[in-house]
């Protein structure tokens, strides 16, 4: 099928919608729909994550609710020791809680960081089913370790009363705090963009395609991937953070296999190493869970015969149906 | 804290070894066989579950609700492979998952549609619902007994069926060079049907039995599918003897750990706090197990393929 | 008599009961074409692994610019400046024939954590890349794909991206496998000058060539190495008529 638009000029028009109708919403006096936009806009980011090991990278990670739960909890439980007054810590030395957005994502992003970096050292020795299992584990690892440690809600998570503040926004106003993640994911996007073309980029995508090239050549395709895999992990754990500011509630379930799964879902069902793929998946998916949610419970029936529709038989998703092969050099 | 709460915890992570080893063992034959990641094996187990709870609350009978989770898991199993997982052969391993991955929130949200999100209640059967006593004097309950001994029958079984019949020959051909049985006239289509029919039976059948120890729900299965991913990359893929291994010992840490960290921690911390960083460690034991087994045999302990 | 830039001594690997390369001694010196023959299976490839670092050595030494190099992995080897190019052309696939070669620039460079500047239009990279590709006759492919370059395009950008490495010595596995008579001759013309700026270990099969550049013939046949010398000697050498050019009938 000839393709009706180049990618580039589409991604331009996406974003463009994914601008407008929230601003619509707000001004027809629906945030509902302000705050469905929201979240889709933070899952895109959760997908953009993924995509760079997963996209980019060809790593098959089904493990990374691990770092958007990492990410979600460090925004939680900084946020409760702010709330209740206690630091978190007295020795070595005194850690306080803080509700500044700008320090918690910092933290965030710190804490998928090393943590995907640990994954990530073990994991990328193997290959193959190998790593997708090794991932899925260490992500339940996390959550079942989350479950059952008594001190931050367990099961049950924990609630951010009210969500935290970011310089200039009232990020109480459900417009404002949507603008605000919309700028992150823009930002974010674009250094993708950025990374895709430079040298990290070309490795990352050469070290997919051809590993024993690469290795003939003089790189070390396990430092490359292992890159990715945290870079990957930090942009997942920022939108994890997000998101515990947008339901101002953060539980295990941010770390289930899961949610897991769900990501991977954005990602194809967009398109896989596209840079919108993730945005349009996320999309469709809130999409799909407010329209099909409200006539039934069973939706996510539904999605997964969507979901294996689209493996079967569209395998470049949105993008790869609208805007054709992607296009290289 | 006495003998005969140590060996009935030891008793337990036999059977839990058992369970997990039933699991892994279709996991591992329809990879090794087939080459293919099956995420929707817990929805097997659960599938089992579910209609071994059914059939026997329907007809007051376990035995036939054991037997017909056997057929209906096979049964079930054949026609997926059919309709859906005979596509994914060919693909990469990002589809398989993804493919499989949708095939578990149909099953899910079908049973949920069928059985509602209760759980399901099934006892075990009259005969084996009361304990026995080991020699040494200690209760323990007949029908974990009867797991253990069920798993250990069907270990030999499919040693047995691998090594001893034409199907097995065919499964180790099938392992080793999977072109090659082809071009030998072999029935490649109807093996791998058969292979994954095997491996959702075994599924089936685990969840059957595990349905009257725990209650029969939807995601029942999710947890024994990951610990089973867990053994078969301890064990190494591909290989029945080593998910027989990694899942008894891998049934065994998990029970000990759980039983011994509270306690044996109660000894450096106040009791509710060794309680819970107890339970919290000892959730993450396996894993940390896994990753040490990397760092050393990153393919497993005894992987099929050198 | 100038130090070899590379020597193996008493190389051995088997795989199993099955032994590919057998107490194999060969150096290679500055300024040279040391081609290396034998039927197929003689295990020529498992050679040029062997010494890439591919494979690892149950047995013997191999001594690289003037050191040991039996520990070291395949890029560690890549990065001291062995470069070799595959029997079967391994490129990647999606990017272009320009691509390809500026990420073996890059490779060169050792540089991989850049993230902002773009590489298609880093003049750096890009200028290094078509000189080789010109060096080759490939300038005009540059923007192709490789996965639409043709079987001998293929061979030619494998040397491109080898010349972009600047390596200390070529190991080549069969370049000229599939180039049509025309390529060959171009490229014999071009191995004969290039060895100047580097020593080439060079697997043949295409005798016309190994007789026109090699300064020095090894011979491996199941894995030993029965015969060495120069193209006449070996051209008479009666074990090697026996193993091997009787066959072919040079």
């Amino acid at each position: 099928m000839p393709k009706l638009i180049t990618e580039h000029r589409l991604n331009i028009i996406l974003a463009l919608i994914l601008l407008i109708g929230p601003l619509v919403a707000h001004y027809a006096e629906e945030p509902f729909l302000v705050t469905l936009a929201t979240r889709a806009t933070i899952l895109a980011l959760a997908g953009v994550g993924l995509n760079i090991a997963l996209g980019l990278g060809g790593l098959v990670s089904f493990g990374h609710a691990a770092f958007f739960g990492l990410g979600g909890y460090a925004v939680g439980i900084l946020a409760s020791h702010h709330q209740t007054y206690q630091p978190l810590m007295t020795a070595p030395f005194v850690i306080n809680g803080t509700n500044q957005m700008l320090i918690l994502w910092m933290v965030a992003i710190i804490v998928s960081g090393i943590a995907a970096l640990l994954i990530g050292a073990l994991s990328l020795r193997t290959s193959g089913v190998y790593f997708i299992m090794i991932t899925l584990a260490f992500a339940q690892m996390i959550y079942y370790f989350a479950i059952s440690w008594p001190a931050y809600g367990g099961e049950d998570g924990l609630s951010i009363y009210v969500r935290n503040a970011f310089p200039g926004i009232n990020t109480l106003r459900p417009l404002d705090f949507f603008l605000l993640c919309y700028a992150v994911l823009i930002v974010v996007l674009i250094a993708q963009w950025r990374m895709t073309g430079a040298r990290f980029g070309v490795a990352l995508q050469a070290v997919r395609q051809n590993e024993g090239r690469v290795a003939a050549l003089g790189l070390s395709p396990y430092r490359i991937r292992l890159a990715a895999f945290v870079i990957s992990g930090m942009v997942t754990g920022l939108a994890g953070a997000l998101y515990a500011d947008l339901n101002r509630f953060v539980s295990p379930t941010m770390l289930s296999w899961h949610l897991s799964g769900e990501i991977m879902v954005f990602i194809i069902l967009g398109g896989v190493a596209r840079l919108f793929g993730p945005v349009v998946g996320a999309c469709l998916f809130v999409l799909f869970e407010h329209l099909f949610g409200s006539f039934t419970n069973h939706w996510q029936f539904f999605l997964g015969a969507a979901l294996l529709a689209v493996v079967l038989f569209a395998r470049g998703g949105f993008i790869g149906l609208v805007a054709g092969r992607v296009e290289h050099d | 804290m006495s003998i005969a709460l140590f060996l009935e915890q030891i008793l337990n992570g036999l059977q839990l070894g058992v369970t997990l080893f039933l699991m892994a063992a279709g996991l591992t034959l329809i990879f090794g066989v087939m080459g293919l990641i099956n995420l929707a094996h817990g929805s097997l187990f659960m599938v089992g579950g579910f209609v071994c709870a059914a059939i026997a609350a329907a007809t007051g009978s376990f035995w036939l609700g054991l037997a017909a989770s056997l057929v209906a898991a096979a049964a079930l199993g054949a026609i997926v492979e059919i309709v859906v997982i005979r596509r994914l052969y060919d693909r990469d391993h990002l589809d398989q998952v993804l493919a499989t991955f949708a095939l578990v929130l149909m099953f899910s949200e079908g049973v949920r549609f069928i059985f509602g999100s209760f759980p399901l209640y099934l006892d075990p059967p009259e005969m084996l619902a009361g304990p026995i006593t080991l020699p040494g004097g200690l209760p323990y309950p007949a029908y974990r007994l009867a797991i253990i001994l069920a798993g250990l029958l069907i270990a030999v079984g499919l040693g047995l069926l691998i090594s001893r019949t034409r199907l097995g020959m065919q499964i180790r051909a099938g392992e080793s060079d999977r072109e090659m049985i082809a071009a030998l006239g072999v029935d490649i289509r109807f093996l791998y049907t058969v292979v994954f029919a095997l491996g959702a039976a075994l599924a089936g059948f685990a969840g059957a039995m595990i349905g009257a120890i725990q209650s029969v729900q939807v995601g029942m299965g999710e947890p024994v599918l990951i610990l089973a991913f867990v053994v078969i990359v301890i064990g190494g893929i591909g290989s029945i003897r080593g998910a027989l291994v990694a899942a008894l010992i891998v049934g065994i840490v998990d029970t000990m750990g759980r039983f011994l960290l509270p306690s044996l921690l109660a000894n450096v911390m106040e009791a509710s706090a060794a309680r819970g960083v107890g339970s919290a460690i000892a959730s993450m034991l396996i894993y940390l197990l896994m990753a040490v087994v990397l760092v050393f045999k990153p393919k497993g302990l005894f992987p099929a393929n050198a | 008599m100038t130090d070899p830039v590379l020597a193996l001594s008493g190389l051995s690997k088997s795989f199993g009961a099955l032994k590919v390369t057998d107490g194999v001694d060969l150096d290679l010196k500055p300024g040279e074409i040391h081609a290396l023959i034998g039927p197929n299976g003689a295990g020529k490839s498992s050679l040029i692994k062997l010494v890439a670092g591919e494979l690892p050595a149950d047995a013997g030494a191999i001594r690289f610019a003037g050191r040991d190099i039996g520990e070291l992995d395949q890029v560690a080897r890549a990065r001291l400046g062995l470069t070799r190019t595959f029997q079967v052309s391994s490129l990647v696939p999606e990017f272009s024939a320009r691509g390809n070669v500026a990420l073996a620039a890059q490779a060169r460079r050792r540089s991989v954590f850049g993230f902002f500047r773009q590489v298609a239009t880093d003049p750096d990279l890009t200028g290094e890349a078509m000189d080789a590709l010109e060096r080759v006759g490939l300038a005009d492919r540059a923007g192709t794909r490789v996965s639409e370059l043709s079987h001998g395009e293929k061979r030619l950008l494998e040397i491109a991206m080898a010349l972009a490495m600047k390596p200390r010595i070529f190991l080549m596995d069969e370049p000229m496998a599939g180039l049509g008579q025309e390529g060959s001759v171009r490229l014999i013309g071009f191995l004969d000058k290039l060895r100047h700026e580097a020593p080439i270990l060079l697997i043949e099969h295409d005798m016309d060539a190994v007789f026109q550049l090699a300064d020095r013939i090894s011979v491996l046949v199941a894995g030993r190495i029965i015969a060495r010398g120069n193209a006449h000697e070996i051209r008479s050498h009666p074990e090697v008529r026996a193993a091997y050019l009787g066959e072919d009938g040079a």
